[in-house]
């Protein structure tokens, strides 16, 4: 079980914030500015996971659906762009609440449900979104569509630098997880989990568990989206894959593989599996045999996670 | 009219079909609250083992037969190395482990048999049509229709019938108590899941010469199987039947019918283009409605 009291220490959290503002300075001094591009999508899927473990982890709701939120974000900034609006300013905010509201009515529905029914109607909704933006053919259908360029930043910053989206992706990543840290610790925080471990006694005491858990899996689902506008982004192209299953099931691999119910979770397991994939992929050709025994390794090895290894070692 | 009946037909066939997939899936969810992810790939292995078996032997009989043992087989191994460990833990370890087999089963297969699809050819008997009061109708659908129903019935009585089937049912209604009675959970737990993965290769076989036989097979109908499941109720067989009948007419029907309905109101390629999508998405909505209104399903096994 992971801890209740989860808060980054300053100083460590300065000393990470500084390397990873320092990163890309040495990618580009050893010639490997490819890294730069790696480590930007390693913290947009490091949002999304850690949005996802706001609701796996601290509420304990197993959505198998959250990708739909992703693909949510991603389109809005796609279709927007497409009607001609570039400014993202506009567009990765309605990419927010969009996503946000989609989380409201899927969340309104599926909460009535309980464990196993809860992941399948989440991933029940997903579905049903992959398949609605397959059948677009306005925005590309299957193939999905092409960006013509990435979203226009504010102050004169230019996106299309992959140095500066760098560096936009990192300030987004980082004020998400201080706020995530300040809601996971603040009262909703803990009222959040303590209906993870006794719903029951929470309605008993008064508290009002639905709506509670509606507020996460709509702070979740936006953030998601969020992160949706950043890969929509990145990709430079937007695709009903986005929202198809196995990608939801990546999110969950990569907040399982870091830790559930971790505050850091989401980010070392976003880190962790991209990491991977991307060494083995460079490695062989049939990366995914052992991408699958690694993974499998790391069910049976380190239980709840990388992060529990750490907490396990750090306790004795 | 005949296409009515032909869709209606293909509908019987593919729900069938599921059910093969869905019967072992929901004993597994049932009897032993596991999540398993990897029960596509054992679909995906009995299609290729079936196809890289029906050259060398000659007869698709032999090679399907063959493919179902070694799935079978497969399956009971897997369960005894690896998938056992995982009874007592959470789901999430569950998911992540099944889905871990899936990476693994996928390219195991890839390495094998390459990433191109392959073909099944129809077994020579079965190629032809044959005439259902007027109708022209694939003998080998109906031959698939037939194999179904059998299986079908067959784990019927096997389930409601046999002291083993009590078995099964007992421990799909309380573990617990099953075990205190006296019953081998353990090998219980090894040979339902070998009969699962021979139900699966069952599929596997009949849908390869009707579907491609390509990596990533076993995900696309994973997921309707899991769909069936829930509807029916974790655990029910009869349930299964229920929902993987409602799930097989609702995807054939919207097919097929649909797009004719919409050709009434809309252009005919925005209809061709609405209906599969429309049957993809009722398929869900059906689920939804389901979980809505009766969330244990149709046939809930736990009393």
């Amino acid at each position: 079980m992971a801890p209740l009291d989860q808060i980054l220490s300053r100083r460590t959290g300065a000393v990470l914030l500084a390397l990873a503002v320092a990163f890309p300075l040495g990618a580009d001094w050893l010639g490997q500015g490819f890294y730069v591009d790696l480590a930007a999508r390693i913290m947009i899927f490091a949002l999304a996971a850690s949005s996802l473990n706001l609701v796996m982890g601290f509420g304990g709701m197993v959505c198998f659906g959250h990708a739909a939120f992703l693909g949510i974000g991603a389109y809005t900034v796609a279709i927007l762009m497409d009607a001609g609006v570039d400014a993202a300013w506009i567009a990765w905010p309605a990419a927010t609440a969009v996503a946000a509201l989609a989380a409201w009515l899927i969340g309104t529905v599926s909460l009535r449900t309980r464990v196993v029914y809860f992941i399948m109607i989440t991933l029940a909704f997903a579905q049903m979104l992959y398949y609605v933006f397959v059948s677009l053919n306005a925005y590309g259908g299957d193939d999905g569509m092409p960006l013509a360029a990435r979203s226009a930043l504010p102050f004169g910053l230019d996106a299309s630098s992959d140095l500066t989206f760098y560096y936009v992706v990192l300030a987004i990543l980082a004020l998400a997880m201080w706020l995530m840290q300040r809601l996971v610790n603040a009262r909703f925080g803990r009222a959040l989990q303590a209906i993870r471990e006794n719903e029951t006694r929470m309605e008993a005491i008064g508290y009002p568990v639905f709506r509670i858990k509606l507020a996460a899996f709509v702070i979740a689902g936006g953030a998601a989206g969020l992160a949706g506008a950043l890969v929509a982004n990145q990709a430079g192209m937007v695709s009903p894959g986005l929202m198809y299953w196995t990608q939801s099931g990546s999110l969950m691999i990569m907040v399982i593989l870091g830790g559930v119910g971790y505050l850091y979770g989401g980010v070392v397991g976003a880190a962790l599996l991209l990491v991977a994939e991307e060494y083995l992929s460079g490695l062989t050709l049939y990366w995914q045999l052992p991408l699958g025994i690694l993974l499998l390794a790391a069910v049976l090895y380190a239980r709840n996670g990388a992060l529990s290894l750490a907490t396990r070692w750090r306790h004795g | 009219m005949s296409t009515v009946i032909e869709a209606a037909l293909n509908g019987v066939q593919f729900g069938l079909m599921l059910f093969l997939l869905a019967a072992g899936l929901t004993l597994v969810f049932g009897i032993m609250d596991m999540i398993n992810l990897a029960h596509g790939s054992l679909y995906m292995f009995g299609a290729y083992l079936t196809a890289a078996l029906v050259e060398p032997t000659g007869s698709f009989l032999l090679a399907m037969l063959v493919a179902l043992l070694a799935t079978a087989a497969i399956g009971m191994l897997l369960e005894m190395t690896v998938l056992r460990t995982l009874y007592q833990r959470d789901h999430l370890s569950q998911v992540l482990a099944t889905f871990a087999l899936i990476l693994i089963g996928n390219e195991v297969v890839r390495m094998i048999w390459g990433p191109q699809p392959r073909r099944l050819a129809l077994p020579e008997l079965f190629s032809g049509p044959v005439d259902l009061a007027g109708i022209q109708y694939p003998s080998y659908r109906l031959l698939v229709i037939g194999v179904g129903l059998a299986v079908a019935l067959l784990l019927y009585l096997v389930v409601a019938r046999t002291r083993g089937g009590m078995w099964v049912r007992a421990g799909a209604s309380n573990r617990e108590m099953a075990t205190v009675m006296g019953v081998d959970i353990k090998r219980l737990f090894t040979l339902v899941f070998g009969l699962g993965a021979l139900l699966c290769a069952v599929a596997g076989a009949l849908l390869g010469p009707l579907l491609s036989v390509q990596v990533g097979m076993g995900e696309s109908i994973l997921i309707l199987a899991f769909v069936v499941v829930v509807i029916g109720g974790i655990g029910s067989i009869r349930g299964a039947l229920a929902g993987s009948l409602m799930v097989g007419m609702v995807d054939t029907v919207g097919r097929t019918l649909v797009p004719g309905a919409l050709g009434t109101v809309f252009s005919p390629s925005v209809a061709s283009n609405l209906g599969p999508t429309l049957a993809s998405i009722l398929i869900y909505v059906l689920m939804a409605a389901v979980l809505f209104w009766k969330p244990q399903g149709l046939f809930p096994a736990r009393g």
